[in-house]
């Protein structure tokens, strides 16, 4: 019955893939002379911007440049950026690992907090829980990049404690890295703790409003145990699909944190990539979003058929 | 609806708000939705007198005063780079920030409301295909795709909160399907279809009326997530360089950030304040409009509530050999004007050893508030205002830890529901095994056994089996027998049963009920059955105590109760149930 329903979703994730890959590959391949000008600058000759649509391979059907490229997919190559001729692949496997490790680094830390914060909250009422949903209200509500920039005042214009800009990798100088993702990561942290608490926080009393923790509670088992072996197994599936929706909000705060900070990943690549119409460039990034995404989405599902016996058992 | 007890419709007419004002009334009367909406109108005449409003030209650079501090001559929040005016950027910038969030609005709602409105209404494939397409969309990196988009359109803001409008669509396809699922097996769109009314004009008059409130708190939400992807997308220099925006001039203070630190400040500033009037307006619309209200008590103000109350707990214990006795139990529930609903006023209610004995009343009598209150388990909104309970000498309420520990030691609990009542996700023995060892000092090999011979007795059939099944894989008269063991497995002196029959077949209904009386007959278990049925009483119960109101009315042993029954109120109860039972065997 798991396997099953893995291998479902597994199916249904290929079929998204495809439906999204090939409606961005339309939309921003449909239009042969605008990439080709592009390239060439806005005053090329009409017959130069032929040529060069000829030279791209951009005359041929779309659905056969669809076909291509996604052979490359298959094979590993994804083709090479317009403007300076480097491959996408090259470009993709120096800036994935800085935005992965932010993205991740952050969703560890939004875990752990979030889940803290939220039971918390449920559980004592009061004057905590009435801060906590303020403050989630707050902390969700203000953008990213908001908060990115006041923390780059804060920490490093008007007490310089972090620098501003600059990425150091991880297998060069792990405190250096650490200190170089810090402010990102905080700036990103904000707002995901914040989303995910409030719904960590709602699934919990919603748990504990059901009627079988009234049962067991009357069956004489105390409130701890209680909490968390029957409330949190039961909070755990809701609280799962928060916090992989979390992990998509993530990486597109991420495209502004590491504009704000400097930081050499995809989400300043593809910025700069759209800007000068790097087509291929700008697809790559598309397709590993995309796959990551998916990957959370159906991990998200394994989990959380893994935790409910009705798939489970026979 | 009216079998259903009473416990979820006194929250929800406590829910109730009293008077009904207009909406905006409401909404102003709140101090927060007055400082919300007077500082979004603030922006909207910003957006719409901003020739007016802004001393000079956006675009107008003065070499002079570049970088002027705020409050300076002729620049209240100073000048940036190139020595343009903050301030009458910003105000410029008001407008097409608006816009922005307006197409953002419309385009979602259309595309959302819609949909909703069309897998609703027609479910089958067309449901699922729109969810599908739903999840699709919400699992989409929205920023990632608007800058894709950018290589196609360049520097397009509407086109681009146009498409942001489709990928925030779902939110509100997602509310108004679930909206109009619920509405459409309401009976009144069932009339309204007999009477031969069109499926447009159905979705139109009824649904469509149904699904207002929460679309409009929806949309704040969806106007203050509008805003923020606007000015951010115009922070990454996607926007039109040559329009001010609430983006652009972020993204100009930032890049200049190290010359003119507190530049950043006035756009930081504008926006968050915008995007968080609204998402507080939206909380403040939710309450108004949906009123989820009450909120639990802390316990010191639970303390203060029964102390103004007037009366203390912890009065002189009954005299007799009870059971149980509860002593002018008086319950109540805060309101949202600060005025507490009681629903039990008062109660005094004393079972014999062994003595089964019957609650009845109608719905919201007030009889399962007070068989909640003797285990401990009222929901957390309730306030026992005075009263005691007494059960071995001691008084339950006046010492909460005494009170826990009868609970499920002395006093078991057999729900309504049973299906609802065990927890989905441990079977059946894990369950029960460790309720068990929670009240006994019991080996788990020791408990097994006992619990084994404990399903066998409530009439599992092959308890090995049942013991390893998950709570869906079972019936629902299954489920209640598994209940039942539950709430005796610790040898408890009383069982608590809160209409323990009326989720069940008819033909099984019998079967518990015998079951009940065989356990309390072998085990010495005294009872109290709550319960509005009659039939059950007489087949049961020794004694009846009939509730009206939050009080209990009359009090007889059941053969007196039946043969001549002294309040009017009893008389019409038995006469109605009587009727009741008529027409079932003629139908």
């Amino acid at each position: 019955m798991l396997a099953i329903s893995i291998g479902k979703k597994l199916v249904r994730a290929v079929a998204v893939l495809l439906v999204v890959t090939f409606v961005t590959f339309c939309m921003m391949f449909g239009n042969a002379d605008g990439i080709a000008k592009g390239v060439l600058g806005l005053d090329a000759q009409p017959s130069d911007v032929q040529k060069e649509v000829v030279k791209l391979g951009l005359d041929q059907p779309l659905l056969v440049q669809y076909g291509k490229w996604l052979l490359g997919v298959v094979t590993g190559n994804l083709g090479h950026s317009f403007f300076t001729g480097q491959s996408v692949n090259e470009a993709l496997a120096t800036r994935v690992p800085v935005t992965f490790s932010l993205v991740i680094v952050t969703l560890i830390l939004t875990m752990l907090l979030s889940v803290v914060i939220g039971v918390t909250s449920a559980i004592y009422g009061g004057w905590i829980d009435r801060c906590v949903q303020f403050l989630t209200v707050l902390g969700a509500a203000v953008p990213a990049f908001i908060i990115g920039v006041a923390l780059v005042f804060a920490f490093a214009v008007a007490i310089p404690l972090f620098p501003a800009t600059g990425y150091v990798p991880l297998t060069q100088d792990p405190s250096g890295w650490s200190k170089s993702i810090a402010l990102p990561v905080l700036a990103l942290l904000i707002g995901s703790v914040a989303g995910a608490a409030s719904q960590i926080r709602g699934a919990v009393l919603d748990v504990q409003g059901r009627d079988f923790v009234r049962t067991l509670r009357a069956r004489g088992i105390r409130e701890t145990p209680l909490l968390f072996r029957h409330v949190l197994r039961s909070a755990s599936g809701p609280g799962l699909t928060a916090l992989s929706l979390q992990t998509i909000a993530l990486l597109g705060g991420a495209v502004f944190v590491e504009q704000i900070y400097a930081l050499p990943g995809i989400g300043q690549l593809a910025n700069t990539a759209a800007q000068q119409g790097d087509v291929p460039i700008v697809m790559g990034i598309v397709l590993v979003t995309i796959v990551f995404v998916l990957i959370v989405n159906l991990l998200g599902d394994v989990a959380n058929a893994a935790l409910n016996p009705k798939s489970r058992v026979r | 609806m009216s079998s259903r007890p009473t416990t979820e419709s006194v929250l929800a007419r406590s829910r109730q708000p009293r008077r009904r004002r207009p909406l905006i009334i409401r909404l102003l009367v709140n101090p927060l939705g007055a400082i919300t909406i007077a500082f979004l109108l603030v922006v909207v005449v910003l957006a719409v007198f901003a020739p007016l409003i802004a001393p000079i030209p956006p675009n107008a650079t003065q070499l002079s005063d570049v970088n002027a501090l705020p409050f300076s001559p002729g620049h209240l929040l100073g000048a940036d780079q190139s020595g343009r005016d903050v301030w009458s950027r910003l105000v410029w910038g008001t407008q097409p920030t608006i816009v922005g969030a307006l197409i953002v609005l419309s385009v979602s709602v259309i595309v959302g409301v819609t949909g909703g409105l069309v897998a609703g209404f027609f479910r089958g494939t067309t449901e699922a295909t729109g969810n599908f397409l739903s999840d699709v969309i919400m699992s989409l990196p929205g920023i990632v795709l608007l800058i894709a988009l950018y290589t196609l359109t360049g520097p397009n803001i509407p086109v681009a909160m146009a498409v942001f409008g489709i990928l925030v669509a779902p939110t509100y396809f997602r509310l108004v399907r679930a909206v109009v699922v619920g509405v459409r097996s309401e009976l009144y769109v069932d009339a309204a279809r007999v009477v031969g009314l069109s499926n447009v004009r159905i979705i139109g008059r009824h649904v469509l009326w149904a699904v207002r409130g929460p679309v409009i708190i929806q949309s704040a939400f969806i106007i203050a997530a509008g805003i923020g992807i606007q000015a951010g997308v115009d922070f990454l220099g996607l926007g039109d360089p040559r329009q001010p925006s609430w983006g652009s001039v972020m993204q100009d203070s930032f890049n200049n950030i190290y010359n003119n630190p507190v530049g950043v400040w006035w756009p930081a500033l504008l926006i968050s304040l915008t995007i968080l009037s609204l998402v507080l307006l939206g909380n403040v619309l939710r309450d108004e409009l949906q009123s989820i209200g009450v909120k639990p008590l802390s316990k010191a103000q639970q303390r203060k509530l029964a102390a103004r109350a007037g009366k203390s707990f912890g009065r002189p214990a009954p005299q007799h050999s009870s059971a149980i006795a509860v002593r002018d139990l008086r319950i109540g529930y805060p309101q949202r004007d600060g005025e507490i609903l009681e629903v039990v006023h008062g109660v005094d209610l004393e079972v014999k050893p062994g003595e089964i004995h019957g609650l009845v009343g109608e719905s919201g009598s007030g009889k399962s508030q007070i068989a909640f209150s003797t285990l401990g388990i009222l929901p957390r909104e309730a306030v026992i205002l005075e009263g005691s309970i007494w059960l071995d000498g001691q008084d339950l309420l006046a010492d909460r830890k005494k009170g826990a520990k009868a609970r499920g030691r002395k006093i078991g609990y057999v729900p309504q529901e049973p299906m609802s009542n065990l927890d989905p996700s441990f079977t059946i023995g894990a369950q029960l095994t460790y309720g068990l060892r929670a009240v006994q000092s019991i080996s788990k090999k020791d408990a097994r056994a006992k619990l084994l011979a404990l399903l066998g007795r409530v009439g599992i059939r092959d308890p090995e089996q049942v013991f390893r099944m998950y709570p869906h894989e079972i019936s629902g008269g299954m489920a209640q027998r598994v209940l039942i063991c539950g709430a005796i497995a610790s040898d408890p002196d009383i069982i608590v049963a809160d209409e323990p029959t009326t989720a069940l077949d008819v033909t099984v209904q019998a079967e518990v009920l015998e079951l009940l009386r065989e356990l309390s007959r072998e085990r010495g278990l005294a009872m109290i059955l709550v319960t509005h049925n009659l039939g059950v009483v007489a087949d049961l119960c020794d004694v009846v105590s009939v509730m009206r109101n939050g009080l209990i009315v009359e009090e007889a042993d059941v053969e007196s109760l039946f043969a001549e029954p002294k309040e009017a109120y009893t008389r019409e109860l038995l006469d109605s149930s009587r009727s009741v039972e008529i027409i079932e065997e003629a139908s």
